[in-house]
């Protein structure tokens, strides 16, 4: 299943206004993982996200992209096998009802109508918000936003789920059913994040960003239980680790 | 609570009315839309002279705020903040006209007041239908009734896109307009600089929150071209709805309702 994997050599990408946000990374996902991505507030992080599904292209290096390499005649094949979750999910549910958002990705990706239906269906069944399909998205909680953001995104079936700061703002109870529900999925996943618990209970490996580079890379328990390289990168041990 | 709070919550009340499932609500809202403008188009034909034969047109939006489930308070709020308005632009009219109109009880009435009192008995009935419409037919399905009668799908796409992000943005100002009211202590810091900063600060959000949710319609194939899946269908309700209503507006239109019942009753 080589079509999954996401690999970035040597990216660079500088800002108009001279913010040099990536300066060489490196890494390579393969097939089925699960991996954190953490890192100060300006590390890169979003910028990075940015990256994969070519939002942004790299000025130097590549990106690989399953089977391909990322540049502006790949970016439809990239867009259709990475979906985004964002952070704010009122950037992300730009239609007039539920049903709507959900079925704008799988509608540009020329689905039929049933099929498209049944899609956005199963999506919304997964999530747990079928009953909401009717709903206009301002009328929704801020955990229900977050939870048809992903509905949104995994309509489109994409190989690989990358999430920025998907708990950012949720109550326990929502934040918790999120994790619950992204430990469901089988994709190979890539989670942004400061809740680096989440992180200790969806993810397997994690990269550590700072300034625009990859810092450490490894298994996410011996990342976290390495206070040195967390305080260096504005980062506390995990709750869940302080305990023991 | 703030005023620009309320106003906010007030907006929201009204869309979270237009969710509701009464009959009303169900009709096609490409109907609802052509027999209100029926209603306003019958309304407004009347000359200006014209009060008793309005009369019976109250029906309508009484019969809409009963079946739809719409508190009267919320159309009668609306009314209000339009009505100043009104009651101005026929101010002048009971002044210019008073050749007398009928005589009640020994007491002339001037065909000017006569006017006035038809100018707002007209603008109670088309601002209380228009707000009805609203108020019981989502946004979304008002959009796709224009875009039924051939309005440009580029402009009903803009109209969607300003009603989902007039919340977001409306709740962006609050909690700015907030923030300020929270370090804002008589008229220290609510001069005009200060509105000037807020000003600047929302439209740059405005613009950074444009560019995320361009990025998020890009991560979703978008190429140009919005594709909807929503498809109203006219029914039986919906025909009986139009075919019924504009039957009545058009007999009302023809006939002198009241007159013919005050001659029935004088009769008997």
């Amino acid at each position: 299943m080589s079509h999954h994997i996401i690999e970035f050599n040597d990216v660079h990408f500088t800002y108009p206004d001279r913010t040099e946000a990536l300066k060489g990374i490196n890494f390579r996902i393969t097939h089925g993982e699960s991996v954190g991505i953490v890192g100060a507030n300006g590390a890169g992080k979003s910028t990075l996200i940015s990256h994969m599904n070519g939002y942004l292209l790299p000025e130097r290096g590549n990106i690989i992209i399953g089977d391909l390499p990322l540049n502006r005649s790949t970016i439809h094949h990239a867009r259709k096998s990475v979906g985004v979750v964002f952070q704010n999910p009122d950037d992300q549910l730009f239609m007039s009802t539920v049903f709507e958002d959900v079925a704008f990705g799988p509608l540009n990706l020329g689905m039929t109508k049933e099929s498209v239906i049944e899609k956005v269906n199963d999506a919304l069944t997964t999530v747990g918000c079928l009953h909401l399909k009717d709903k206009p998205p301002h009328h929704l909680s801020l955990g229900q936003k977050r939870a048809v953001s992903i509905a949104a995104v995994i309509a489109m079936q994409p190989d690989i789920l990358v999430m920025d700061e998907p708990a950012a703002s949720l109550d326990p109870k929502s934040r918790r059913q999120l994790i619950n529900l992204l430990r469901e999925f089988k994709h190979t996943k890539i989670i942004a994040s400061h809740d680096l618990d989440l992180i200790m209970d969806v993810c397997e490996r994690c990269l550590v960003i700072s300034g625009g580079r990859v810092t450490a890379d490894g298994p996410v328990k011996e990342i976290f239980m390495d206070a040195k390289l967390l305080a260096d990168n504005n980062l506390e041990l995990p709750l869940s680790l302080q305990r023991r | 609570m703030l005023n620009f709070d309320k106003e906010f919550f007030n907006i929201g009340h009204l869309d979270a009315l237009s969710y509701k499932k009464t009959f009303i609500h169900q009709i096609n809202p490409g109907i609802k839309l052509v027999v209100t403008l029926f209603f306003i188009v019958t309304v407004v034909s009347f000359s200006k002279y014209d009060v008793r034969q309005l009369i019976p047109f109250f029906l309508f939006p009484v019969f809409v705020m009963s079946a739809g489930d719409i508190p009267a308070a919320v159309v009668l709020k609306k009314l209000l903040v339009v009505s100043p308005f009104v009651l101005f632009a026929g101010l002048f009219n009971p002044l210019f006209d008073t050749s007398t109109a009928y005589t009640v009880s020994g007491i002339n009435v001037s065909r000017g007041w006569v006017s006035y009192i038809s100018l707002i008995i007209k603008f109670i009935l088309t601002i209380s239908s228009a707000v009805l419409l609203i108020a019981t037919t989502s946004f979304p399905g008002i959009c796709y009734a224009l875009e039924k009668m051939r309005v440009p799908r580029i402009f009903v796409m803009q109209l969607l896109f300003i009603y989902r992000y007039l919340f977001v943005l409306a709740e962006e100002a609050m909690r700015i307009v907030r923030a300020r009211n929270m370090r804002t202590f008589g008229k220290q810091g609510s001069g005009i600089k200060p509105f000037i900063n807020i000003v600047s600060i929302f439209l740059l959000r405005s613009i950074e929150r444009s560019e995320r949710i361009y990025h998020a319609i890009c991560a979703r194939g978008f190429d140009g071209r919005i594709r909807l899946l929503k498809n109203f269908s006219i029914g039986i309700p919906d025909v009986l709805f139009a075919v019924l209503s504009v039957s009545a507006f058009l007999m009302l239109r023809i006939y002198d309702v009241t007159e013919l019942i005050g001659e029935a009753a004088l009769k008997h």
